[in-house]
């Protein structure tokens, strides 16, 4: 009963995913993955950035991670053996890739965490960024990982469904975490660290974990999308890209869960309505964390959750 | 030994560089503790300014005599071009912010930089006497004078441009050093430095003093963008990402806020990736810097001429 | 000697070339209400510090229920026992009064990462319990009509009292108060005063309450530690505190040049 509950999300989840793979037309279902990918790296992101007011620039060195070790993975064992049906292989294989990926992308953020113990705000931003570069430099001299070029060729196995239910295991484990005493322990190392260390709160031991957890969920993001654009490059790892996801965490508010789902899901509409003018993307994603920072700092949320606001007008109105 | 003459050169130039781009990155953590983000990109297009003040007044045409004189123009208006600029992004993107928490304004930092990569990429607008924006593929920078070799030893040539820039950069350093500590400008900029809310009710006019230190520290930057176009011409919007945040390693390196700081860390720098190219691995190059800042942080977090902050409980 | 819960044996706290505390002594008993007194900048925040884990002392040690804390960070040692608020108030101010509480909870009603994520029953239950004792401890404050107001929104001398509240989630065995009734009118002192009072009671808790104004806490402290300028000048009951020429001086300055040097022979 108790299990049914706790899966309750992901079992209403599966066959809606699954109608709008089946009945979407091509061009929405392209925007809808890209989304939910986006929604995983500003989601785990938001964990680091927003719950632990910690600031990271470093988000697509994880997700580099993740995407090399699920391809790795995928390629190595692309052949289905024992008589396994193909489509049941080829699902279970990235599964395991995947959860290898986020395995190993959350070690690397421990490893990662373990400078933030002595540094806040600005030079934690800039070591980050240095860690995504490193992991870029270290990938790119490496040749059975297909160098500067990367590898090419990945199984295409992100479906819909798949970026659907990651999606939504993303969100679920936030929520769930800020709900609970750990996620408020994160909360008060972002309010106070002084103060939470004084109240018993091991505000190291938090940012570590806040860093793998959100690792492990960026590895989970470059997974899916290396098996959906079938190339996996350094490239697509520096930290503009790490950036792309700050800007949609600070847009929709750094700390609010449903800001930052909303936030990923309307910067990728906006760009997908901009294809064309790619010279235009990053101007305007530059454009827009200036200007948002400027005119309303705290984001389209702030640290709340959308309905709070919905909540708070009833409240108003019924006064 | 010529190999390692040859390094040494080069590491050099690369490093009085960096130290070049450092002490603005110095002067504006000094007085406002922000990692201003933009500074790589202002060094990027002080180097554009100078392609076009260059283009301007002929430098490129056929049969230019090269002068002293249009040299010093085109290195007087980069710097011009740079330090209003960097007063600009002070004016408006950060003075709002400044009574906000400080991640705010690293973002708009972070904000204006790829505003100023990006945007410098885009196609050029009609109806402009210059072609601007310059696009995204790279630029030739004209020469403003021919290159000459002074000196040989092991083989290892000291061209003019290497003995110029070297110069002019430790010229650059040594007045900033004593607009710091010798000026009253200095003395005020200090002040702000230490505490602006104090400096406020001394009467010092803080805007204005983080206004000349950001315009001073972006004219270093234009500078120092001219002295490494000079010696490789090859220009792009996207040239000053790297240096700019190599330089703010160089900053942390030497410790932040310190002027001798900066310098020594540039040129530390610098030798230690010409060092680790050349002999070891040369494409790791890039990774050296970030290396190097990690393990500083980690181990001396207030580098080499910093000191210690705490905060007060 | 076992009966004390807390003991600070010769601890010293220097910044570079200043002292800010010198051979600071202490033996705190269970249920003890113990005043540490002194003019500003005597150095009384500073032995918190060193107490609490914040700082670890120069010189000396200081120990909890007989294990000896210095070195250790302030989370290990609040989980040994001491819990502590701050003279300039240091909520954490976007939360709500009730997860301030809770927060403090947390180190002795947490269980592992991943049962939250997985919604086990487990998890509930310590979810449950915290949220009951935090909101007890709102009751008991006088704030649980307050329990989801922003820690911000509060008025000053209720944002005091939630420290205390908060202090106490952690379930400290010496609950270490600085400067409380900081900025509070007379009557919000007082009663303030008889409710520390009725705390040490209710919970069992030694205090350690810092005060730079005598008065205050004359009427309820079982002992006085004195500090000047880092230095114990003065410790006992009340009233022979109040007493001592030392602490007069401290107090009211130096009267005559005679006097000074009457007390420096001394």
């Amino acid at each position: 009963m108790r299990a049914l509950r706790s899966l309750a999300p992901f079992l209403l989840g599966a066959p809606v995913f699954w109608l709008v793979q089946c009945y979407a037309p091509p061009t929405l279902a392209i925007v809808l993955l890209m989304a939910g990918v986006n929604v995983i790296l500003a989601v785990s992101l938001n964990m680091v950035n927003g719950f632990t007011g910690q600031f990271s620039l470093g988000h697509a060195g994880f997700m580099a991670i993740g995407a090399y070790t699920t391809a790795k993975i995928t390629l190595a064992l692309g052949d289905p053996a024992g008589g396994v049906p193909p489509w049941l292989w080829s699902n279970g294989v990235f599964l395991l890739a995947l959860l290898a990926g986020m395995g190993l992308s959350a070690l690397m953020g421990l490893m990662v965490g373990v400078p933030s113990l002595r540094l806040r705000g600005d030079y934690l931003a800039i070591v980050t960024l240095g860690f995504n570069e490193i992991i870029r430099v270290l990938i790119e001299n490496v040749r059975w990982l297909g160098g500067a070029t990367g590898i090419s060729g990945v199984p295409p196995y992100t479906t819909l469904v798949w970026v659907g239910l990651a999606a939504l295991a993303t969100v679920v484990t936030a929520q769930r975490l800020l709900c609970s005493t750990h996620g408020r322990a994160m909360l008060s190392v972002r309010e106070d660290e002084v103060a939470a260390e004084a109240m018993g709160v091991d505000t190291v031991g938090y940012k570590v974990r806040a860093f793998a957890l959100s690792a492990a969920f960026a590895g989970l993001g470059g997974g899916l999308l290396g098996h959906y654009i079938l190339l996996v490059t350094p490239k697509s790892f520096t930290f503009v890209k790490s950036i792309e996801v700050v800007v949609m965490v600070v847009l929709g508010g750094m700390g609010s869960i449903s800001g930052a789902t909303l936030a990923a899901v309307l910067l990728t509409g906006a760009l997908e309505l901009m294809r064309g003018l790619d010279q235009y993307r990053m101007v305007m994603y530059s454009l827009l964390l200036v200007v948002l920072m400027l005119a309303r700092p705290t984001g389209l949320f702030g640290t709340r959750e959308i309905w709070e606001f919905w909540g708070a007008k009833k409240k108003k109105a019924a006064a | 030994m010529s190999e390692f003459l040859q390094h040494i050169v080069n590491g050099v130039s690369v490093g009085t560089n960096y130290a070049l781009i450092a002490l603005g990155y110095t002067m504006v953590y000094g007085v406002l503790k922000l990692i201003n983000f933009a500074h790589g990109d202002v060094y990027m297009v002080g180097a554009f300014a100078g392609y076009f003040i260059a283009h301007a007044i002929g430098v490129a045409a056929e049969g230019y005599e090269p002068s002293l004189f249009n040299t010093a123009l085109v290195f007087v208006g980069s710097m011009g071009v740079c330090a209003l600029l960097g007063y600009l992004i002070e004016r408006l993107a950060y003075r709002p912010l400044r009574d906000r928490p400080r991640l705010t304004s690293l973002i708009t930092a972070i904000g204006i930089s790829f505003l100023l990569e990006y945007g410098f990429q885009l196609p050029a607008w009609a109806g402009l006497p210059i072609e601007f924006p310059p696009g995204p593929s790279p630029r030739f920078f004209p020469e403003l004078f021919p290159r000459t070799v002074w000196l040989e030893v092991w083989d290892v040539a000291f061209s003019n441009y290497d003995v110029i820039a070297l110069g002019t950069a430790l010229a650059l350093m040594l007045a900033l050093q004593f607009i710091v500590y010798r000026t009253k400008f200095g003395v005020a900029m200090r002040a702000v430095s230490f505490d602006p809310n104090s400096a406020a009710l001394m009467g010092i006019p803080v805007d204005r003093v983080i206004s000349i230190t950001f315009a001073l520290g972006s004219a270093l930057a234009g500078a120092a963008a001219l002295l490494m176009a000079i010696s490789h011409p090859r220009i792009d919007p996207l040239m000053g990402m790297m240096p700019g945040l190599k330089a703010f390693v160089a900053a942390v390196f030497g410790g932040i806020g310190s002027v001798p700081g900066a310098m020594v860390g540039g040129i530390l720098l610098g030798l230690s990736e010409e060092m680790v190219a050349g002999y070891a691995l040369s494409s790791f190059r890039d990774a050296i810097a970030f290396a190097i800042l990690i393990g500083v942080l980690l181990v001396r977090p207030e580098g080499l001429f910093g000191r210690r902050t705490s905060e007060k409980v | 000697m076992s009966g004390a819960v807390l003991r600070a044996e010769d601890v010293t706290m220097r910044f570079g070339g200043l002292t800010a505390l010198s051979k600071f002594n202490i033996e705190l008993r269970p249920k003890e209400l113990v005043g540490l007194i002194g003019p500003n900048g005597a150095g009384k925040t500073t032995a918190f510090n060193a107490l609490s884990g914040v700082y670890a002392p120069t010189e000396g040690s200081v120990i909890l229920g007989g294990v000896r804390v210095n070195g250790l960070r302030p989370h290990q040692v609040c989980a040994l026992g001491i819990a502590r608020t701050f003279q300039n108030i240091r909520l954490f101010k976007n939360l709500s009064a009730l997860d301030n509480v809770r927060i403090a909870c947390h180190a002795r009603g947490h269980g592992p990462l991943w049962e939250p994520l997985l919604g086990t029953s487990g998890h509930e239950v310590r979810e449950g319990r915290m949220e009951a004792t935090a909101r007890e401890l709102l009751e008991v404050m006088g704030l649980g009509d307050l329990a989801d107001a922003q820690a911000k929104n509060l008025p000053y001398g209720l944002q005091r009292r939630l420290e205390i509240a908060r202090a106490l989630g952690a379930e400290p065995k010496v609950l270490c108060l600085d400067e409380p009734a900081a900025g509070m009118n007379a009557t919000e002192t007082a009663a303030l005063m008889s409710l520390i009072h009725d705390i040490r009671d209710r919970f069992g808790v030694a205090v350690l309450l810092i005060e730079h104004d005598m008065k205050l806490v004359m009427g309820i402290s079982e002992r006085l530690i004195v500090l000047d300028h880092g230095v114990t000048i003065s410790s006992g009951k009340p009233e022979d505190v109040r007493k001592d020429p030392k602490v007069i001086e401290a107090y009211l300055g130096v009267e005559d040049g005679h006097k000074a040097l009457d007390s420096e022979a001394a």
